[in-house]
């Protein structure tokens, strides 16, 4: 019988998406409308070729944990790691080199069309991926529960991996809202919440299922996660569409008030998204790592509760200087401020997990990975209180310091504890006993902390200098420098990012390679994929 | 009072004391008598349950009793 609804509903998608392909107004829709009809065109005959036939016995697998979605979703996360990076790697490079904007490529494959592929290609398809992989497994595990809703984990795996797909080549195409982490333009966002609310409903309904009492802290936060960012996406990209077969939409709210709302949603992508699930992240693979039990689970309670409170208002610090009125300015610098403490418990809770335990920083570099992650942590979560700062926000503020301050963020704190993470899931997952081999993750580890070096340390330079040189003024009040000047006088720390950035892509190579042969080479656990966990 | 008015003024006085209370009381919770011990125990979930979950039906009892299995 469900084959049937699924039928009728393919098939209306097929003949939707074919109007609309014919009657497309941009290329970028276009293509969005060939990529589903393709699709679900193909997804019709598969389920169409399965009605009626025998039913083939139902395995109970209610005794196993639900870990095929979560492979998918670690090769994910390595994929669009690399891809991500590597796209990262080239607009470094273009900047540095202006000439790799390339002529025959203009206005597909420029700067500006790259960029938001490589902010989302990290962000959501990496990060995103880590995110639900690992709160799919994370869950399963604290809450002694197998995922609930069957195949629904399988539709949230597929559909984000589409919206990836839909968001990566609307940017190369043109099709773009131009909010900043927010750039895919309506018909993606809306196909993002059905998928989204989907992931809401399997993880909470693994946790109303759980067999044990308590929710583990580490569930808290993948859960504030998930919620905060279902609100933040639907309320930030509110718009009308010019025609429902046209990419182009127009927003709800003008002028200050969009900016506001962009940057309520901008700044807890980075605290819910960015923070808070990679907290839930910290709060398992940290503890399983060192092999003992979080320092203090009541400092987590407090952590969780001050950190949810506290970051919602930050957002207004994007804004110092700009239409916005002061109180509210003043109001998310003060609040980004009183952000420090609770940035800093988590980070002191991460990091006493290994009192005791500190030798295991010497032999084992799964577990160094994981603590320079929680350094990264702790040093980009002072340097943002900092910078929200009106006073030294004049100074940063549209300068390459901005973008430093976000990679030591993203790629020292949610990079490498993403990686640490990996390390720990793939020998779990595919039952191998051990990784294949750890002095190639002593490699990724030293490759990635100074390529973040090298990246922090020059974008700093850079960004001071670019805000010394964009407010010099002489003794008659006129600006000394042009813009193209401090263009100029950014190339040598331009392609020390791009080195730095190579290192980091590099080590994230090395790093695939070795998961790769983890799971070809190193000897099996003795219970194989194949055997079934017996009942109990 | 218009709704922006009215909003403006109920966010910067009763939400602002209503969450703070919130906030005050969830840390005083963490710390009530009693809970060190519990916390002790929770904060070891991570390390049971590793293999397989728990089975769904079945009396409370026998799911209890196999909790201490890592």
């Amino acid at each position: 019988m469900s084959n049937y609804i699924k039928l009728i509903v393919l098939g209306l998608v097929v003949l939707f998406s074919m109007l609309a392909t014919n009657y497309a107004r941009d290329i970028a829709y276009l293509v969005h409308a060939i990529i589903i009809m393709v699709l679900s065109a193909g997804l019709f005959i598969h389920v169409l070729r399965n009605t009626d036939e025998p039913q083939v016995a139902v395995v109970d697998v209610s005794n196993e944990y639900f870990d095929s979605v979560v492979r998918a979703g670690v090769i994910a996360t390595a994929f669009w790691g690399v891809v991500g990076f590597l796209a990262g790697v080239f607009i470094a490079f273009q900047l540095a080199f202006p000439g790799l904007n390339f002529e025959w490529a203009e206005g597909y494959a420029n700067f500006g069309r790259l960029r938001p592929l490589h902010t989302s290609a990290v962000i959501f398809a990496f990060g995103g991926n880590a995110l639900i992989a690992t709160s799919f497994y994370v869950v399963q595990r604290t809450c002694a529960a197998r995922l609930w809703g069957g195949n629904l984990a399988w539709f949230v795996f597929w559909g984000y991996q589409l919206f990836i797909v839909l968001a990566a080549t609307g940017y190369v195409l043109g099709a773009t809202q131009s909010k900043e982490y927010a750039e895919p333009e309506w018909h993606v966002d809306l196909w993002l919440t059905v998928v989204w609310l989907a992931y809401l409903a399997v993880f909470l309904g693994t946790l109303i299922k759980r067999k044990e009492p308590h929710i583990y802290v580490a569930n808290w936060f993948y859960l504030a996660f998930i919620i905060t960012v279902a609100m933040l996406h639907v309320i930030n990209n509110l718009s009308v569409p010019v025609s429902i077969w046209g990419s182009k939409s127009v927003q709800v709210f003008s002028g200050v008030q969009d900016a506001m709302v962009q940057w309520w949603y901008g700044h807890n992508a980075v605290g819910f998204f960015l923070t808070a699930g990679f907290l839930g992240m910290m709060y398992y693979f940290i503890p399983k790592q060192a092999e003992r039990p979080v320092f203090s689970y009541k400092l987590s309670i407090i952590h969780f509760w001050s950190l949810i409170f506290l970051y919602i208002w930050a957002g207004p610090h994007h804004l110092h200087y700009t239409a916005l009125p002061d109180w509210a300015t003043t109001l998310g610098m003060v609040f980004s401020i009183v952000l420090w403490m609770p940035s800093w418990g988590g980070m002191i809770n991460g990091l006493m997990t290994l009192s005791g335990a500190w030798d295991k920083l010497r032999t084992d570099p799964v577990i160094r990975m994981m603590v320079i992650s929680l350094g990264f942590y702790g040093m980009s979560t002072f340097e943002g209180p900092m910078m929200s700062i009106r006073a030294v926000n004049a100074l940063s503020h549209y300068t390459d310091w901005t973008i430093g301050h976000v990679h030591s963020g993203a790629l020292g704190w949610n990079g490498m504890i993403t990686f640490g993470a990996l390390y720990y899931l793939v020998p779990v997952l595919w039952k191998r006993e051990r990784l294949y081999s750890l002095s190639l993750v002593s490699w990724h580890f030293w490759l990635a902390t100074i390529g973040i070096v090298l990246y922090a340390a020059s974008m700093w330079v850079t960004g001071i200098m670019e805000g010394l040189m964009w407010r010099e003024v002489d003794a008659n009040g006129f600006l000394v420098n042009s813009f193209a000047d401090t263009v100029a006088a950014k190339k040598p720390m331009n392609i020390v990012r791009g080195l730095g950035g190579l290192m980091f892509l590099s080590g994230a190579v090395i790093m695939c390679y070795n998961l790769w042969m983890t799971v070809r080479r190193a000897p099996a656990k003795e219970a194989s994929l194949t055997v079934a966990v017996p009942a109990e | 009072m218009d709704i922006y008015s009215f909003l403006r003024e109920f966010a910067d006085s009763w939400m602002l004391l209503f969450l703070f209370v919130v906030f005050v009381v969830v840390i005083f919770w963490a710390f009530r008598p009693g809970s060190t011990k519990i916390y002790e125990d929770v904060a070891n979930i991570p390390f049971r349950h590793v293999d397989a979950p728990l089975p769904q039906s079945g009396d409370d009892e026998a799911a209890a009793s196999k909790e201490a299995r890592t």
